[in-house]
């Protein structure tokens, strides 16, 4: 079984939002119609996006670190959403695992937007019907796009390459690995959804210099002096 | 999470509607054996036809609540899976049963199917009618109960008490109505619904004060650690990716002062239980007939009060994710 996801990599996240704007170009031209955009060049801008880009600062000045977090739905193995949704409109498809809203069966009653922890199902105020991240499916699914374009939005724009996709169910997957050998977790492991995306965490690259780098203690150049002594000055007298 | 009007409406409208059906088929089932004076089919008819305006109201308070209204038909499909489902498929049924308990009724088709016990109890189509009634709101109470205490990271409607408390405080709210139509029509079943409605009123009182005591030193599962995964105790949000407002910022937070959650609390809790009981002990001292009514309005005007709270009290963990705009 496949299960189609992301991997994000916070240690090389620039936090440039070019995901959250080529997500919005992408989808806001798709099939399912625009994605409200409500004054969008004057004061409270607000609207529909699949994916945000947040920040935050953790530690306390001078040892403080920014942590660019992008956020979009986590296409859950156990999606707490689907099975509370009334209609039948959110659905997890069998074959790759991606959290869909069919939205000509939503009947916007918001339901699925409480039952998800994450805070990743919006509301689109114009069409009063719940949204969320298709993890671009009619990119990935779509056989008539170039093999290296059947890819989310989000993850072609990426240019610090942060964004992984692909299947997590394959063990020697690009993002499989990514997770098992970088210490890939899921967020708010607690309510038992299984993530499907994961995130890998920040990495420092510390540098371990000790003092015998420094100064080496066994000289290789000191020639040893094999020379038997018998109470003459010695080299070390004549030395120092 | 954000109190919508549309479902506080709904939940206390079909909660007394329910209640009503209750108390109206507990008064049959009294008089049946005899235990209180016989009503005329006129007062089942009656009462059915408010019972089940208010489930009405309800349900047309619910279709506010959607941005879809016209594909509501279309939630009855999930029963399997959601409670609101459910709910959907439940609440048409008890107003079914209510439309036919009271016509039933009215056109007198009372003609006993079977006699227990040389006369002590006779079963009619109301009666049938009346335990399958019975039997859907109890129903009914659960699944809108469900609704919410089926959503476990919503900790602070997590409970039984959630489900108790709507049971509860719906009865109540039903049996005071039915005292309050008693004194109106002036029969003399006032003090036998006033009786129970306080019996129900302070089963509410201790499952309510339960649930808020429970809720008062609840710890939340979630925190900003787990919510982005970094394990530090200083993580402090710097923007949270927009610079105004979102569906995120709007349906999962009420906006109001901590202050003003703490007057509707004492609000509710002065309106839905006290008052009420006062009142309904007072009516019966006095042999009033206008105590009882204002028993029910005030304590129905303290449930919306009441459901107002239950909505602001719930923390939903995506709050974590949306604390800073930039």
């Amino acid at each position: 079984m496949t299960q189609l996801a992301l991997v994000i990599d916070l240690n090389v996240c620039v936090g440039c939002h070019a995901c959250v704007t080529s997500c919005k170009q992408w989808n806001t031209s798709g099939w399912a119609g625009p994605m409200v955009d409500e004054n969008p060049y004057d004061a409270n801008p607000t609207g529909t996006f699949f994916n945000r880009v947040q920040t935050y600062e953790i530690g306390s000045f001078p040892s403080t670190e920014t942590v660019h977090f992008p956020k979009s739905c986590l296409h859950c193995e156990d999606p707490p959403c689907v099975p509370v949704c009334p209609t039948g409109a959110s659905y997890k498809r069998e074959d790759n695992g991606v959290v869909l809203v069919d939205y000509d069966k939503c009947i916007g009653c918001k339901y699925c937007s409480w039952a998800c922890p994450y805070g990743v199902r919006e509301l689109d105020e114009q069409q009063q019907v719940m949204k969320k991240c298709t993890l671009c499916i009619d990119r990935i699914a779509d056989h008539t796009l170039p093999e290296p374009e059947r890819k989310p939005a989000c993850v072609m724009a990426c240019p610090t390459n942060a964004r992984l996709y692909g299947d997590v169910h394959d063990p020697d997957s690009e993002v499989s690995v990514a997770i098992r050998e970088r210490g890939g977790y899921a967020l708010m492991p607690e309510w038992g959804t299984n993530p499907a995306n994961h995130y890998l965490p920040r990495q420092k690259t510390h540098m371990h210099v000790t003092e015998e780098d420094l100064q080496r203690s066994d000289n290789p150049l000191t020639k040893e002096d094999i020379t038997v002594y018998q109470g003459e000055e010695t080299m070390e007298d004549v030395t120092w | 999470m954000h109190p919508a009007f549309s479902v506080i409406f709904l939940t206390t409208l079909i909660g007394a509607g329910q209640g009503l059906f209750l108390a109206l088929f507990t008064g049959q089932l009294y008089s049946t054996v005899r235990l209180v004076e016989q009503q005329p089919s006129s007062f089942y008819a009656v009462g059915s036809a408010l019972s089940l305006a208010l489930l009405v109201g309800g349900l047309a308070a619910s279709f506010f609540h959607l941005g879809r209204p016209e594909r509501a038909w279309r939630a009855a499909a999930m029963w399997r899976t959601s409670w609101l489902s459910r709910e959907v498929i439940v609440l048409p049924a008890m107003m079914g049963l209510v439309f036919l308990y009271g016509v039933f009724h009215w056109a007198g088709w009372t003609q006993p199917w079977l006699v227990l016990g040389e006369g002590a109890l006779t079963i009619d189509a109301t009666f049938v009618l009346g335990m399958l009634g019975v039997l859907v709101a109890l129903v009914l109470f659960v699944s809108t109960g469900m609704i919410y205490a089926s959503v476990k990271f919503l900790q602070e409607w997590s409970s039984p008490y959630t489900i108790a408390n709507f049971i509860f405080l719906g009865t109540a709210s039903g049996f005071m109505l039915a005292a309050a139509y008693s004194a109106l029509i002036g029969n003399n079943l006032v003090s036998f619904f006033g009786t129970w409605a306080v019996i129900a009123t302070l089963l509410g009182l201790g499952t309510r004060s339960a649930s808020l005591m429970r809720n008062a030193t609840l710890k939340h599962r979630s925190n900003l650690q787990t919510a982005i995964g970094v394990r530090h105790r200083g993580i402090v949000q710097k923007s949270q990716g927009f610079s105004a407002d979102s569906f995120n910022t709007r349906e999962f937070f009420h906006h109001q002062s901590l202050r003003t959650l703490k007057l509707i609390r004492v609000a509710f809790l002065i309106l839905v239980f006290p008052v009420p009981i006062m009142l309904v002990l007072l009516g019966y001292q006095l042999q009033s007939t206008t105590l009882p009514i204002l028993a029910f309005a005030i304590q129905y005007l303290g449930l919306l009060a009441e459901r107002w709270y239950f909505f602001a009290e719930a923390q939903h963990p995506q709050n974590l994710y949306y604390q800073q705009v930039s």
